[in-house]
């Protein structure tokens, strides 16, 4: 599984950077550098759909910071390849929310710093994974037959007491529930799902402009949610009304 | 006269934390902005979708405030309720108040609206984010029935400050997930002694993951938001390598424990076995002298 | 899921000012009423929403018993319900009232 998804990843690498690129992978995390246009691009991420536990957010935190001190304003590329968090009694102990939230804290803070940080999910992202993560990017973006979902259908079942079948129904006609990338980029939570041409996708990607938070609006644009960016705005302003 | 912070619901400890009649509410009730995807799933939905916002003041002071109801859906954010906490956190931009408060008491994400749940997470954290870096202090109050978990934990954990009481609980993973996913043996989710000290916020303050455990009481939980208004935890690279370093040394420090309390015992407290039973008053002594401070 | 309404003749005596009022909360077994001024010319309006089904005449009396035990007008009482008992329907109804003249019963 490991090696898969490793020689995955690097085949996906080797389509953005050519040659032009060097990665290494310690145990499930990768990080290194390519050049893109004839500019330096940051490589960090996960592999094999990590779980995201205390020793793995620590030193993905550790990248991040590490890229703001010594490459400031550098354009980040992150992989996006996890299984959601770890589970389990030592992380559970550990506090691994703490963890998880400087990572996103480090990931943010990058952003505001200048570093445009494209997120790119490979080939799964689950719920805390995906929020520590690509939420954190300025864009992110999903390969093609890439899966993100908040949980597996079967046990969003078991626990809702909904048929499966209902569920799968359900799921066409309303974005905000069944798994899937077209589901995210519906509701703006992904910018989109990546075409075989990579490399124009990536091009394109890097000239976004900066917005503080787009994904509410696009949500409307798209019509896969279409109440949050109005709610919000009428908090925002105080409104007693929608 | 004491009033239970557990006991009561989202709106009355809103009522409780701020000065008398300062409490101004955002798309309340009356204005019906519910769940427009409950009804698909044959669930009643609730006129404010289950989170009250608004604005007050404490002692005089602005601030900005959001209650998690807990009994409605276990406190779960879905598209509406999300949006109403992540509209707040942004009002503080262009009001700055002296502080935000989040009273959190909720499950995560919720399922029936997976998606948008999952996306308000991610708006949330940031809107928090851009709160804090804008110098407006989030504080974070945890003491509900339904603990803080899943998604929320994590915003919990990217406010400047949290509070809460022994009866609250803060982490990512549930007690019945672990327990469905790496058996009993790795983790008993009916083992109530357990699941405190794993998640609990006495726990919690002693590996310095939160700042302060009160008495389940809420003027309790007011008095201590008090001292925290109008200060921050500053978010420059320093800062961030500060957290760092703090994350990596406990890590290091317990790398090999398999329980709270052998935690506790080797922060040089005397009775680990006592710790659930000291009153908060006397906890809060202890830790303030044996608890890992947090930079 | 179920719906229904209710209109009430009302009897003039408690006048609602101001916003609504709400108390409960729609959790199982419990609800929530929200009663708020409305111009009906003294009647009473009363709106149920509630995911347990087959029970319209039991909400029909219970609410006529309420409207009956206070002297109400120009009023909508709007319920979310999640299979709450009768006696807690009741219950939430009159604490409603009592809230809005001025504490909790």
């Amino acid at each position: 599984m490991t090696d898969n998804s490793r020689e995955s990843i690097e085949k996906f690498l080797r389509s953005l950077f050519g040659e032009k690129y060097a990665v290494q992978f310690d145990d499930l995390l990768l990080s290194g550098e390519g050049t893109f246009d004839g500019t330096p691009v940051a490589i960090l991420g996960t592999s094999s759909r990590a779980p995201i536990g205390v020793s793995l957010a620590l030193a993905l935190s550790r990248h991040v910071l590490d890229i703001m001190r010594e490459h400031p304003k550098r354009s980040i590329l992150l992989i996006v390849e996890n299984s959601g968090q770890k589970i389990g009694l030592f992380d559970e102990l550990m506090g691994n929310n703490g963890y998880v939230a400087h990572l996103s804290t480090c990931l943010d803070a990058a952003r505001r710093r200048g570093h445009k940080i494209i997120g790119v999910v490979h080939d799964l992202a689950i719920s805390a994974g995906f929020m520590a993560t690509g939420m954190a990017a300025s864009e992110c973006y999903a390969l093609n037959g890439a899966e993100l979902r908040v949980m597996a259908p079967e046990a969003m079942s078991r626990i809702m007491r909904i048929p499966l079948e209902r569920l799968n129904q359900l799921s066409k006609t309303n974005a905000i529930l069944g798994p899937g990338a077209v589901n995210f980029e519906r509701i703006g939570g992904i910018a989109g799902i990546w075409s075989d041409d990579v490399r124009g996708e990536f091009r394109k990607a890097l000239s976004q402009p900066d917005e503080e938070d787009a994904r509410r609006e696009t949500g409307v644009q798209r019509g896969g949610r279409l109440f949050a960016a109005r709610v919000a705005r009428a908090v925002r302003e105080g409104r007693r009304q929608l | 006269m004491t009033e239970s912070y557990l006991e009561t619901g989202a709106r009355a400890r809103i009522v409780g934390l701020l000065d008398r009649n300062s409490f101004a509410e955002f798309l309340g009730p009356t204005a019906r902005v519910m769940s427009p995807h409950l009804p698909g799933l044959d669930m009643p939905a609730a006129f404010d979708d289950g989170i009250v916002v608004g604005e007050g003041t404490i002692d005089g002071r602005p601030v900005l405030i959001a209650a998690q109801e807990g009994g409605f859906m276990g406190g779960a954010i879905g598209e509406i309720h999300g949006a109403k906490l992540t509209g707040l956190l942004e009002r503080a931009l262009d009001v700055k108040p002296d502080a935000v408060l989040l009273l959190f008491d909720s499950g995560g994400v919720r399922l029936q609206e997976a998606n948008a749940g999952l996306i308000a997470m991610g708006e949330i954290q940031r809107a928090v984010l851009a709160t804090r870096h804008a110098g407006i202090s989030v504080i974070g109050l945890i003491g509900g029935r339904n603990g803080c978990y899943g998604g929320t934990s994590i915003i919990a954990r990217t406010c400047d400050w949290l509070i809460g009481s022994e009866e609250g609980r803060l982490s990512i993973s549930g007690p019945e997930v672990i327990e469905t996913i790496e058996g009993a043996e790795e983790f008993d989710s009916q083992d109530r002694a357990l699941v405190w000290r794993t998640m609990g916020l006495k726990h919690r303050r002693l590996i310095g993951e939160i700042d302060r455990v009160v008495a389940d009481d809420v003027t309790a939980f007011r008095d201590a938001a008090k001292d925290y208004l109008g200060r921050s935890r500053d978010l420059t690279l320093d800062a961030l390598e500060a957290e760092q370093g703090f994350l990596t040394e406990r890590l290091n420090r317990f790398h090999d424990c398999g329980d709270a309390r052998e935690i506790w015992a080797r922060l040089g407290i005397n009775e680990p076995a006592r710790v659930p039973d000291l009153d908060p008053e006397a906890f809060e002594s202890i830790a303030t002298t044996l608890a890992v401070q947090r930079p | 899921m179920e719906s229904f309404e209710f209109f009430f003749p009302g009897r003039p005596g408690l006048t609602w000012r101001g916003d609504g009022k709400l108390v409960g909360v729609v959790g199982s077994g419990n609800l929530e009423v929200m009663i708020e001024p409305v111009q009906l010319k003294g009647e009473c309006l009363v709106t149920i929403s509630t995911s347990v089904t087959g029970y319209r005449e039991t909400w029909k009396r219970v609410v006529a018993d309420f409207v009956d035990r206070h002297t109400l007008s120009d009023i909508r009482v709007s319920i979310n319900d999640a299979g709450a008992t009768p006696a807690v329907v009741s219950l939430r109804l009159d604490q409603a009232v009592a809230e809005y003249l001025g504490g909790p019963l």
